[in-house]
């Protein structure tokens, strides 16, 4: 385990590589069309997922209203889109900005609080949301939602199938990575972490805790707006039922599973919890209880995740044990 | 020289407790000043106030002419207040390194746009906390540690790494909690001097330590508090002779024996 770890850290620019070929060809087997919807989803959901590792997994602290902003974007770009004649781009950037405003506006109350209190307000703001979509029938044409929604046209090359739009879920995907990437491992990112790790050391050390939580929340809103729009040209239609507090746990849950506090982690938990959803539709609604069951066991043996950053407090405080353990080993070996 | 921190009748209390009752002193430019006193004393609480993790009940903190009473704990950091604490509160699943290139926070000034774009700024902020946090090891001695996560370490290394973490943060003044907690004699020592070699480099010091030996050698100001009122303060021999201290603290045996005689009088 720990030789393939070394192994994929000496070429890991070579292996990135080869999956972003694969990724890219793929699709181009001869699926279903059905089947590039799912590989759709997958992305999309690995994008919405890692955004809300952001918040939960970065900066530690319990979001589950992820769904909220994934709501305001899509809506954002339905609402505009189907009323003026104007391209989908700048449209998907002010989803995304306005998503990032609500989260900031959400984050003010939450900066003061820790823990529960944080994760209900979160709660509570994605159902005002959504129950704001619901009623606000001029708007966001209450429960009918809102239908024709136009494709995206990128230069005259019009987004008109799943395939294209897998590339388009691809290509965000990568711009996500890409800008967290760099952002993590930056003093803003150190910043956050940080924070998740030891909030009073933090705050000894200078770190502006308040702002650096705002900041954090709405560039985790920021990216689950711009994929709300992308969803909302997907689909053509939206109305708010999609946005749910299930929708937000489903997204908690491939963060959970696959792991916080890494950006591979909630790649992973995309592919499990759309795949398993997948494999299990012939057990329908159990398949939930087979969720709950999986986070339960992950919970339990592996509280950061299956990717997730093992060298964190997500971890359950389990240094010490690890530690021992690697050094006795090293005794042995000689 | 000139004044640091100084405190005007700080007073705070925890309901019915006083934990720090009126309170008066001034750490100048240069100095290594100790705080002694039994077992809660409140110089943890002092501690707290100074550095803005509690608010005064009463009386004022003013740090390089600035009353910093109000001021969060952030705020108060960023004005040049560093510090540690009693137990030791070190980012323990990362590596010594990133510890301390944490403390390098408000040295840097990169945003989240400098980071996207990997601008200037971004550069040249890496390229310090890089630097910065490298030179501040050697400094600590703790150099081999780098990469070793901090909270694997022994527990006197852990306290070292938890100064280095503060001084990347180029502190106006540095508070240590019980430094040498936790540690043998010889790390202690090797710890006195390392105290003092930052002290001749003029990093001006403000300390608690039970250990008599570590305080009477290393500090050039003593303050001593006792159920949360100062009862002397002045050079190490004016203290370590002064008749009050003795009968709460020095007299004979255990402090708790001790406190408990000073209650009764
Ligand atoms: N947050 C708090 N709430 C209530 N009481 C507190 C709080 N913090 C400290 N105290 C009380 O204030 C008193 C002073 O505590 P403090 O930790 O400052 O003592 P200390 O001098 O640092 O002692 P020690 O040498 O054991 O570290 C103690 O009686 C303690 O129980
Ligand atoms: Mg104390």
């Amino acid at each position: 385990m720990n030789r393939l770890k070394e192994y994929v850290k000496k070429n890991q620019k070579m292996i990135l590589i080869l999956i972003l070929a694969f990724a890219v060809v793929f699709p181009l087997l001869g699926f279903e069309k059905s089947t590039i919807r799912i590989f759709c989803r997958i992305l999309m959901y690995m994008t919405l997922a890692g955004s809300l590792n952001i918040t939960n997994g970065y900066s530690g602290q319990t979001s589950l209203g992820h769904a909220g902003f994934f709501c305001v974007g899509a809506y954002t770009a339905a609402i505009i889109t189907t009323r003026f004649e104007v391209s989908f781009w700048p449209i998907m950037i002010l989803a995304g900005i306005f998503a990032a405003v609500v989260g900031l506006i959400i984050s003010v109350p939450t900066i003061r609080l820790k823990g529960i209190y944080l994760s209900i307000i979160t709660l509570g703001a994605s159902e005002v949301i959504r129950i704001l979509a619901l009623n606000w029938q001029s708007l966001t044409g209450g429960s009918f939602g809102i239908k024709g929604i136009p494709r995206p046209v990128f230069f005259g090359f019009e987004f008109d199938s799943p395939l294209k739009f897998y590339y388009l879920f691809l290509g965000i995907a990568l711009i996500f990575l890409f800008v967290s990437h760099r952002v993590i491992n930056s003093r803003v990112g150190r910043s956050w972490m940080s924070i998740r790790e030891n909030e009073l050391a933090a705050k000894s050390l200078g770190v502006e805790c308040s702002a650096a939580k705002m900041m954090n929340f709405a560039f985790g809103a920021f990216w689950a707006g711009i994929i709300g729009a992308v969803y909302a040209v997907y689909v053509q239609y939206i109305d708010s039922a999609v946005f749910t507090l299930d929708e937000g746990f489903n997204i908690m849950s491939m963060v959970i599973i696959g792991g916080q506090g890494t950006l591979v982690g909630p790649l992973v938990g995309s592919v499990v919890v759309n795949g398993l959803t997948e494999v299990l539709r012939p057990i329908g609604v159990w398949r939930f209880v087979m969720y709950a069951a999986l986070i339960i066991v992950m919970m339990w043996f592996r509280p950061q995740g299956l990717m997730g950053a093992s060298n964190s407090i997500l971890a359950g405080g389990k240094v010490k044990m690890k530690a021992t353990g690697k050094a006795k080993r090293k005794e042995t070996t000689p | 020289m000139s004044e640091i921190l100084r405190t005007e009748g700080v007073c705070r209390y925890f309901g019915g407790l006083k934990a720090v009752e009126d309170v008066s002193m001034q750490v100048n430019s240069g100095d290594i000043f100790g705080i002694i006193g039994p077992n809660g004393a409140g110089k943890t609480t002092f501690f707290n106030v100074c550095s803005g993790i509690y608010k005064p009940t009463k009386g004022k903190v003013i740090f390089c002419g600035q009353d910093i009473s109000d001021l969060s704990q952030e705020s108060i950091s960023r004005a040049g207040v560093g510090r540690t604490f009693q137990t030791t509160q070190l980012f323990q699943f990362m590596s010594v390194l990133e510890n301390v290139k944490i403390g390098c926070h408000m040295g840097t000034k990169t945003k989240l746009v400098d980071a996207i774009f990997h601008t200037k700024t971004y550069k040249e902020d890496e390229a310090f906390a890089e630097e910065k946090a490298v030179e501040t090891l050697r400094k600590a001695g703790l150099e081999q540690y780098a990469n070793t996560l901090a909270g694997n370490l022994p527990y006197g290394i852990q306290r070292r790494v938890e100064i280095a973490r503060s001084l990347a943060s180029d502190p106006k003044i540095l508070m240590l909690d019980e430094p040498a907690a936790g540690m043998n004699r010889l790390e202690t020592d090797a710890l006195r001097d390392f105290v003092e070699e930052l002290n001749s480099q003029g990093q001006t010091i403000l300390l608690i330590e039970h250990d008599m030996k570590f305080v009477m050698n290393c500090c050039n100001r003593i303050m001593v508090l006792n159920f949360g009122k100062k009862i002397c303060e002045g050079s190490p021999d004016y203290v370590s002779n002064n008749k009050e201290v003795q009968t709460a603290y020095f007299g004979s045996g255990t402090f708790g024996k001790e406190a408990a005689k000073y209650a009764e009088n």
